[in-house]
């Protein structure tokens, strides 16, 4: 018998190795929660919604960096284009929070990551982190786009690329704004349910519910009544804090003296849907 | 190694009352009836539930203070299903060891090697959603190796196996027991199978201690011979009870213990001497179970 066709039993090996710390397990599970959410290392069915949302994205980015390079036309600045891209980032969110918390818990796998040395807190802040980083692209990467086509058209020289860098700064705030505001409400409501359908239905819900009511708002005779009836949508309600900080944005939502109003909403709603979130982990966490 | 003191859990129910255990390093048998405490009492050494009153231990550690300490040095499978059907076993296992905080690469070779163990290498990069009942139970196993724990805590790990599958797995447990040098508590609702495998045995019932030994002071000096013939047993029953030796008969097989040397002998005489013929003669274990039996009974 050759040497090379002997086959060796080596046992059991004990691990003695770095075992590393909360930073680099909080790593992991984001890492992890990123590239699920694009599909990545999953089967193809499920790289097909998110890479068709970011085919249609960056599509519409590069037909207006087009369209302004050859006309010189800006048929939607940085922000309008986050607000026109509104409902595709709704069906992403639907589709990828439900991805990364409810599959999860409907496959039972919690207790897995509970019985490690893992916090509830780690575990959701990692999947946060990871969906406001995968929403947050899906706006920031085409914006770049649009971006890199003024700078590249402009007749101005530099000058021109400094202000254009001066919209898409903001208008970066702005998608990171979105980001967190949709990753907050899409999260919370899918850690309710295991089930992936009932999570991604309940959160197209909560945005088409709302949208109406804006609607009915604002056609009340009131003045006052209409300035803040984008508070009743979490669209409309990311829209009227940009209108607010960037004037020239041009967001079709008429927020008045009231835009402080909005932007303590949003951050509120924010700040809310982070800590119900806490809160339902640190319950699912003890089992 | 694991020293549970005294343990209330309350609120609306109470699932372990005032149990005091301590237990020593080896594969040690939780059992009792579903229902008992026993997941329970898993779950508090986990610091996944706080006890309402009492201390737990587990390697001198408080689970309740440093959980994180806790749980690095142990492996747990749960009962229920745990894991994804659309990923690969080998991409999960290594995911959890990275979880455990396992490099990135010592996560991957250590998934594999825990795969191995299991009996799953070649199977490893294949959906888990494809895999049978007993392929699962492998994983989940395979899982709380990962990370190489000091301890594993196994809630059931022969659920939903067939009787192939249950001794397999069983021979794996004890594998992992004496070869790997890890300590396992394993739970089970079925006494017959944790006597087979473990040095120690916990029973609990409704949260409360029934009994906490090692098998081999269960079944010390209780070594009985059972005689089995095809006719006659009354007969051979007779003989033996007047050579003095204390028979029990237990349906169609007595049972003769084990107490002299020469008893096999006396024993192997009279049937020659009845001329019976000798279907079995075996040496054979008292059953841990028959220790429980009375108080067992009670309750069902």
């Amino acid at each position: 018998m050759s040497e090379a066709s002997v086959i060796h039993d080596i046992g059991y090996q004990r691990y003695s190795g770095p075992r590393l710390g909360r930073s680099a397990v909080f790593g992991a599970i984001y890492i992890h929660g990123l590239r699920a959410a694009y599909g990545l290392g999953r089967s193809a069915k499920s790289k097909i919604f998110p890479w068709l949302v970011v085919g249609i994205v960056t599509l519409v980015a590069v037909i207006l960096a087009a369209v302004r390079a050859q006309t010189g036309l800006l048929p939607l600045n940085y922000i309008q284009f986050a607000d026109a891209m509104s409902w595709l980032i709704i069906f992403f969110v639907a589709i990828v929070a439900p991805e990364l918390v409810s599959r999860d818990m409907r496959a039972g796998v919690l207790p897995l990551y509970f019985s490690r040395p893992l916090r509830a807190a780690d575990y959701i802040g990692a999947k946060v982190a990871a969906m406001v980083t995968a929403v947050c692209g899906l706006l920031a990467v085409p914006q770049f786009v649009m971006f890199l086509g003024a700078a590249f058209t402009t007749k101005t020289g530099m000058r021109g690329v400094w202000h254009e860098l001066g919209d898409l700064l903001p208008a970066w705030a702005y998608s990171l704004l979105w980001a967190l505001l949709f990753t907050g409400i899409g999260l919370l409501i899918a850690s309710l349910t295991g089930k992936r359908a009932f999570a991604a239905g309940g959160i197209v819900a909560v945005f088409l519910m709302t949208t109406p009511i804006v609607g009915v708002i604002s056609i009340l005779h009131s003045a006052t009544a209409q300035k803040l009836a984008g508070l009743a949508s979490p669209m409309s309600l990311i829209s009227g804090v940009g209108q607010w900080l960037i004037p020239d944005a041009s967001t079709g939502i008429f927020v008045g003296e009231f835009g402080p109003v909005y932007l303590i909403e949003a951050l509120t709603l924010i700040a809310a849907c982070m800590l119900l979130l806490l809160a339902r982990y640190r319950k699912v966490a003890s089992l | 190694m694991t020293q549970g003191l005294t343990k209330t859990y309350g609120g609306r129910v109470t699932a372990l009352h005032d149990l005091t255990v301590d237990v020593e390093p080896g594969i040690v048998g939780l059992v009792g009836a579903n229902g008992a405490g026993k997941s329970t009492f898993i779950k508090i050494m986990l610091g996944l539930i706080e006890p309402t009153g009492g201390t737990v231990r587990v390697f001198g550690l408080d689970p309740t203070v440093e959980p994180d300490q806790v749980r690095r040095r142990v492996g747990y499978m749960p009962e229920h299903d745990a894991l994804p059907p659309d990923v690969s076993a080998a991409e999960f296992v290594t995911h959890l060891g990275r979880i455990s905080g396992l490099p990135r690469t010592a996560a991957r070779e250590r998934a594999s090697e825990a795969l191995r163990h299991v009996g799953l290498y070649e199977e490893r990069y294949r959906q888990i959603g494809g895999y049978s009942t007993g392929m699962k139970q492998r994983v989940k196993l395979a899982q709380a190796l990962v990370h190489d724990p000091d301890l594993l805590l196994l809630d059931e790990p022969t659920n939903g196996l067939d009787p192939a599958g249950r001794d397999a797995m069983l021979a794996l447990v004890h594998r992992i027991g004496t070869e790997f040098g890890i300590s396992v508590v394993t739970c089970s609702h079925l006494l017959g199978e944790v006597e087979q495998i473990c040095d120690s045995l916990v029973a609990i019932e409704s949260g409360r201690l029934l009994r906490a030994d090692r098998i081999s002071a269960m079944t010390a000096a209780s070594d009985v011979l059972a005689v089995e013939v095809s006719e006659g047993t009354e007969d051979l029953a007779a003989a033996l009870r007047t050579l003095g030796l204390p028979v029990q008969v237990d349906g169609r097989v007595l049972l003769v213990p084990l107490d002299q040397e020469d008893t096999y002998d006396r024993i192997l005489r009279a049937v020659a001497d009845l001329d019976l013929p000798l279907h079995r003669l075996d040496q054979r274990r008292h059953r841990v179970a028959e220790l429980f039996a009375t108080r067992e009974t009670a309750d069902v």
